[in-house]
């Protein structure tokens, strides 16, 4: 188990991730971390989400403001988090298993060419419920497995499907984020027309910290 | 209608891509979704014999339930739900979704000639 063996200094961080507001439960403490400790991170955001049911309470969104609104509650998560390289990369949600391969495969390949990333978060493929989610991981792992093995990152991988621990095993790495759960909670209220959590606002620092201290991960194994 | 048959479907995506083809898309969820549960929200829609035209289509999912999407020079068309296809049925691409009851939910529907 890496525990807070776990570097977070000097590392290049690539999250890759299909829908705004993915990164809020999942991995923002983390990112949140290594920011804090000098390393750099970029966000690849596959989709703006435009297919979300989602359109605020009360509702101020419709299907045509979504994709904008949402395009500025990932700025504003980012902000809160401190990622300052945010990449949207212009596929539309709930097609990403139905994309052409070699387009997706080729956007992220780019990003991993240009970045050169230490480590690369995103979804256990397979485990991670919603379509996109599976295929973003699935073509991840694709782009690292075409690398040469001295040149693969680290690849850490969100996995949530019920059941999931039992056939993966418990997560391998468990960050702890109790430092960051400010940050972590300014993301999740980022996202306005998504999530409502009045409750948030007034939690005392020791709610937060018993509520998103933590973060898990599963590292995918090459071989 | 025989249970969609993942690999199949696939070629049948494939064999008619990049062509003009006449379109039935409809979901459902019954005109009288509202009337026996007051709960309920009735919404239903279709779309009948517009001309569209994909580069690049799939089929996945687990069964019994199927997605399709298929890649339009502006725009994405998308289907789930789906459960079976019309095995007659040749030169057209016929799948529906049914509920336990046997009902349709979803239909997606591909012709190189109009549906009546
Ligand atoms: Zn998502």
């Amino acid at each position: 188990m890496i525990t807070d063996m776990e570097r977070f200094d000097n590392q290049r961080v690539l999250v890759v991730l299909p829908h705004p507001d993915d990164e809020s439960f999942s991995v923002s403490g983390s990112l949140a971390k290594y920011l804090k400790n000098g390393s750099q991170v970029t966000y690849a955001c596959l989709t703006l989400g435009q297919m979300a049911r989602n359109m605020g309470s009360p509702l101020f969104a419709n299907r045509i403001t979504l994709p904008e609104i949402r395009k500025e509650e990932l700025a504003q998560s980012c902000r809160a988090i401190g990622i300052q390289d945010l990449r949207m990369l212009g596929f539309h949600d709930k097609t990403i298993e139905f994309e052409d391969r070699e387009l997706l495969d080729g956007a992220i390949s780019a990003l991993i060419e240009e970045l050169n990333p230490t480590v690369i978060y995103t979804f256990y493929p397979g485990y991670a419920v919603h379509p996109d989610h599976d295929a973003t991981g699935a073509a991840v792992v694709r782009c690292v497995e075409n690398l040469p093995a001295e040149r693969r990152p680290v690849v850490r991988a969100m996995a949530f499907s019920r059941g999931c621990e039992e056939i993966l095993g418990p997560p391998d790495v468990r960050v702890d984020v109790k430092d960051f759960v400010k940050q972590k909670a300014a993301s999740i209220q980022s996202h306005k027309s998504q999530f409502w959590v009045p409750e948030l606002k007034k939690a005392s620092q020791k709610d937060l910290e018993s509520r998103f201290g933590t973060e898990r991960f599963w590292t995918i194994k090459f071989d | 209608m025989l249970p969609i048959d993942l690999e199949y479907i696939q070629q049948r995506i494939d064999q008619m891509k990049d062509q003009d083809l006449y379109i039935h898309l409809e979901l459902t969820n019954g005109a009288y979704a509202a009337h026996n549960d007051a709960s309920r929200h009735p919404a239903a829609n279709f779309i009948k014999n517009a001309v569209i035209r994909y580069a690049h289509g799939g089929i996945s999912g687990v069964s019994p339930y199927y997605r399709v999407g298929l890649k339009m020079e502006h725009g994405w068309i998308y289907s789930e739900g789906l459960t079976h296809y019309e095995e007659t049925e040749n030169d057209r691409l016929i799948m529906a979704g049914h509920d336990k009851d046997g009902k349709l939910v979803v239909a997606l529907q591909l012709s190189p000639y109009p549906f009546e």
